[in-house]
């Protein structure tokens, strides 16, 4: 030990004495919160046989600190008038072993001027943070907004959506809270930035009989809610979005005719979760170009080296993964390498992939230091792969960072403007997540979708190898852009529906035709999946009551269910195809493949809240999950079962 | 047959209140206080903050009792809960204010921007803001609560490796501010 380090320990142990009042009052509530969690004031057991001297000194104390206490606190009113008062509801740690459905109720305590006073400042910072993206997508319609729909609607100004949807931003929320509003809590910063939105509504088909998103093929979402149970915690509800742990798997789907981009499957099951409604499971299988034909590939790794990068999760991680590609790529394929930190710097010229010695051990130099340009590192990064295409290749950024834009990215509509254009130039671009802490996987998701690439979140390196080498053709080759899903409901046959997940993707229904409207992109050989849940006319399951005035539609026995529309654009082509597939009615017993796709949006939403699940909880999910394994030849599914059982133990 | 009780260990009197034993629950709560203050202290570098921070805990750990699985330690359980409640502190003031009102943000606390206010700062302030915010959990463990790497590990959900490595990286950064300090 060196004689700082010895200074160090001695400062550190000198700790400040705690205050005897705090200390007292701290104690006090806790006792308080215990009581009332109890229901009563149960007297000690374990202690019963004591002698009764122990039990004094405890009670004794207790006593005392109930004089001391020099502010009341407040029985839970849960009452929505209580937030007005200046109340506090104070969940801050929940968020370690939250448990949806079984959480204490939340208590009300009165606080200090001083917190009060903190409190009330939150939603004028909420708004601060929330009004960049609001520049982003000017709709006004908050949830129909394309990209960044999300913050959009945090954005919006009533203060309802505001104290609805503050759960689902909060680390420290019960998911559940977010269809109760007395027990919503004011909204808190976090640089943890997700981006999600509340859980898709049941829709009435009468009334909204068009459903628009986009597709989704980012696996963000499944990495991180990987790492918290590892770690040992529920996941934040904010950072699972469905239809990205749905998406995460490999699926062996029919595969498209020898012309086609990609096929759609469509089919129609019983719901695992509610006897009177059906999935709807619409399965999208992208070509597979031959791996020798594809085009020569450039590919400019654009790395952060930041300060925040500097720990064994993140830098290390990032040259170790990105190792891992080179063996994948072909003697003619390019890598550049572009590092930001400070300034941002060219570390390797454009080198042919044979050369491999020379990237690795330029990997190898790279260091953490300095702050963060992202915004310059970007453009550099461009300008490079800019030099390197020639005509017929794919020149793609590959950004790996933990999401920290804090210097040099003044302007994020700017950088977003930016992708966007070079996006229109043939340039993709990707994201690769590291770390946790200030990890912004709202920005990541946003460079990603506006550089038509994927967000991967890598949390370790098999994680990498998954997403890198395993699936290297699809995640670098696109083959379809701007995917755009379009389903119309037939109100005689679908009285209600309900898209599980990609709350993020939804699209106006006017932009679907649009191809100004940017959607997300299927990689060669990729699969999506979407999951509808729809209810027939008179059946048990409907949520909502027919309109004593609305036009009757009297339920017609084997009409079509819907129809399903999809939109894509060709790679180097600017004109959208349009496929159109009608919906049958006919139920067909799921195979291996919609059935695990089922229980992984079942996982989803029971993280989320499972706010539609009724009784259907993770002994199901799990049977479920086990029965569909399949093939797995990649130990995928194995894994999900392994966190699904982690999630119901810490679900407890 | 008056003989005192022996004292009850942590994760019997822990077991005993998340089954609902108020005494126990108090017990508990009466041993820990001082610590969870000092830890919280340690981490944010602010007395008032590390005071609301242990106020927090406590108002919040007979929700989370129930969820201690006897599995680590109560004291490692404690010492993670009190840490990741740090860290959404940290969260919610990265994005309130840059200011280093805590240890500080090192990043900002380099830029000579704010001189006067590194003036005020004493030695321990200056060589916690010259940590980023993952060795600065690490000293506040190993070096404040005196626990080996291998439980620094466990409290933090890392390797004893990672510990190591962190602590190799802070005897790296503290030997080059005395360099510089020295110039």
């Amino acid at each position: 030990m060196t004689d700082d380090v010895g200074d160090l320990k001695a400062a550190l142990r000198a700790a400040p004495p705690a205050d005897p009042a705090a200390r007292a009052e701290a104690l006090r509530l806790a006792l308080e919160n215990f009581d009332r969690l109890q229901g009563s004031a149960d007297p000690a057991r374990l202690m019963t046989d004591r002698p009764m001297e122990g039990r004094g000194v405890l009670s004794g104390a207790f006593q005392m600190l109930k004089k001391l206490a020099s502010r009341p606190v407040l029985a839970a009113t849960t009452s929505a008038a209580a937030l007005v008062a200046g109340m506090v509801i104070v969940l801050p740690l929940i968020d370690l072993g939250a448990v949806p459905g079984t959480a204490p109720k939340p208590v009300a305590v009165e606080t200090t001027n001083e917190s009060r006073q903190r409190i009330e400042e939150v939603p004028a910072e909420a708004e601060q943070l929330a009004s960049p993206p609001v520049l982003v997508a000017p709709a006004p319609m908050a949830k129909a907004a394309p990209e960044g729909g999300a913050m959009t609607r945090m954005a919006a100004p009533e203060a309802d959506a505001m104290l609805a949807d503050a759960p689902m931003m909060e680390m420290a929320m019960e998911p559940v809270a977010a269809a109760d509003p007395d027990m919503a809590a004011p909204p808190k910063e976090n640089t943890e930035a997700f981006a999600n939105a509340p859980t898709n509504p049941v829709k009435v088909t009468a009334e909204e009989p068009v459903s628009t998103f986009s597709i989704d093929v980012d696996t963000a979402s499944y990495a991180m809610v990987r790492q918290s149970l590892n770690a040992g915690f529920l996941p934040d509800p904010a950072s699972v979005r469905v239809e990205e742990m749905v998406n995460r798997f490999p699926y062996s789907y029919p595969a498209p005719a020898a012309d086609e981009a990609f096929r759609p499957t469509v089919t129609v099951m019983p719901t695992p979760w509610n006897p009177g409604t059906r999935l709807v499971h619409i399965a999208i299988q992208g070509a597979l170009p031959e791996v020798k034909a594809r085009p020569p590939l450039n590919l400019v790794f654009l790395i952060d080296t930041s300060g925040s990068m500097d720990d064994p999760m993140k830098l290390p991680l990032l040259k170790q993964s990105l190792a891992l590609v080179l063996p994948e790529l072909r003697p003619e394929d390019q890598v550049a390498i572009v590092s930001y930190a400070g300034s941002a710097g060219q570390v390797l010229p454009p080198t042919p992939a044979r050369d491999r010695a020379a990237i690795l051990d330029a990997l190898d130099r790279l260091a953490a230091g300095g702050s963060t340009a992202g915004a310059e590192g970007i453009a550099l990064a461009y300008q490079v792969a800019q030099g390197m295409t020639a005509e017929g290749e794919v020149s793609r950024v590959l950004l790996a960072t933990d999401g920290d834009f804090n210097v040099g990215m003044a302007d994020p509509e700017a950088l977003k403007g930016f992708i966007a254009r070079e996006r229109e130039a043939g340039i993709y671009l990707s994201v690769l997540g590291f770390g946790r802490g200030n990890l912004d996987d709202a920005t990541m998701q946003a460079l990603a979708q506006n550089g038509n690439g994927m967000a991967a979140y890598i949390d370790s390196l098999s994680e990498a190898r998954k997403v890198l080498v395993d699936q290297l053709t699809g995640a670098l080759f696109p083959i379809a852009d701007n995917v755009k899903i379009q389903v119309e409901w037939n109100p005689v046959a679908v009285a209600e529906y309900r898209l599980i997940g990609y709350e993020t993707r939804a699209l106006r229904r006017e932009d679907f035709n649009n191809d100004k409207v940017d959607a997300g992109d299927i990689g060669a050989g990729a699969q999506v999946t979407a999951i509808y849940e729809i209810t027939a006319p008179g059946s048990p399951a409907l949520l909502n009551d027919p309109l004593r005035y609305g036009a009757a539609t009297p339920p017609t026995p084997g009409a079509e269910l819907g129809f399903l529309r999809l939109r894509h654009v060709a790679p180097g082509e600017t004109e959208s195809r349009l496929q159109e597939t009608p919906i049958l009615p006919e139920m067909s017993a799921p195979g291996d493949e919609a059935r695990f796709a089922v229980a992984m949006a079942g996982f989803g939403q029971l993280l989320t809240g499972a706010t539609y699940l009724g009784g259907w909880g993770w002994s199901e999910a799990i049977a479920l999950a086990q029965g569909a394994r399949g093939e797995d030849a990649f130990g995928y599914r194995a894994e999900a079962l392994g966190l699904m059982r982690l999630a119901e133990a810490l679900d407890r | 047959m008056d003989m005192p009780p022996e004292p009850l260990g942590d994760d019997l009197l822990a077991t005993a209140a998340a089954a609902g034993d108020r005494a126990a629950f108090s017990a508990l709560i009466q041993r820990h206080y001082d610590r969870v203050q000092g830890l919280a202290w340690r981490l944010t570098g602010n007395p008032a903050e590390a005071q609301d921070l242990a106020q927090d805990i406590f108002a919040a750990l007979p929700a989370k009792l129930r969820h201690w699985r006897a599995e680590a330690r109560f004291s490692t359980w404690l010492y993670r809960v009190v840490v990741n409640a740090a860290h959404d502190l940290r969260r919610r003031q990265a994005t309130r204010s840059k200011a280093a009102d805590g240890w500080g943000d090192w990043e900002l606390a380099r830029q000579d921007e704010i001189v006067e206010e590194r003036e005020r700062l004493d030695w321990l302030t200056q060589a916690m803001a010259r940590l980023s915010p993952e060795l600065r959990d690490t000293v506040a463990l190993v070096l404040g609560e005196d626990l080996t790497q291998a439980q620094a590990g466990e409290v933090l959900g890392l390797s004893e490796g990672t510990i190591a490595w962190r602590m190799a990286e802070v005897r790296k950064r503290l030997r080059l501010m005395a360099k510089e300090g020295a110039r």
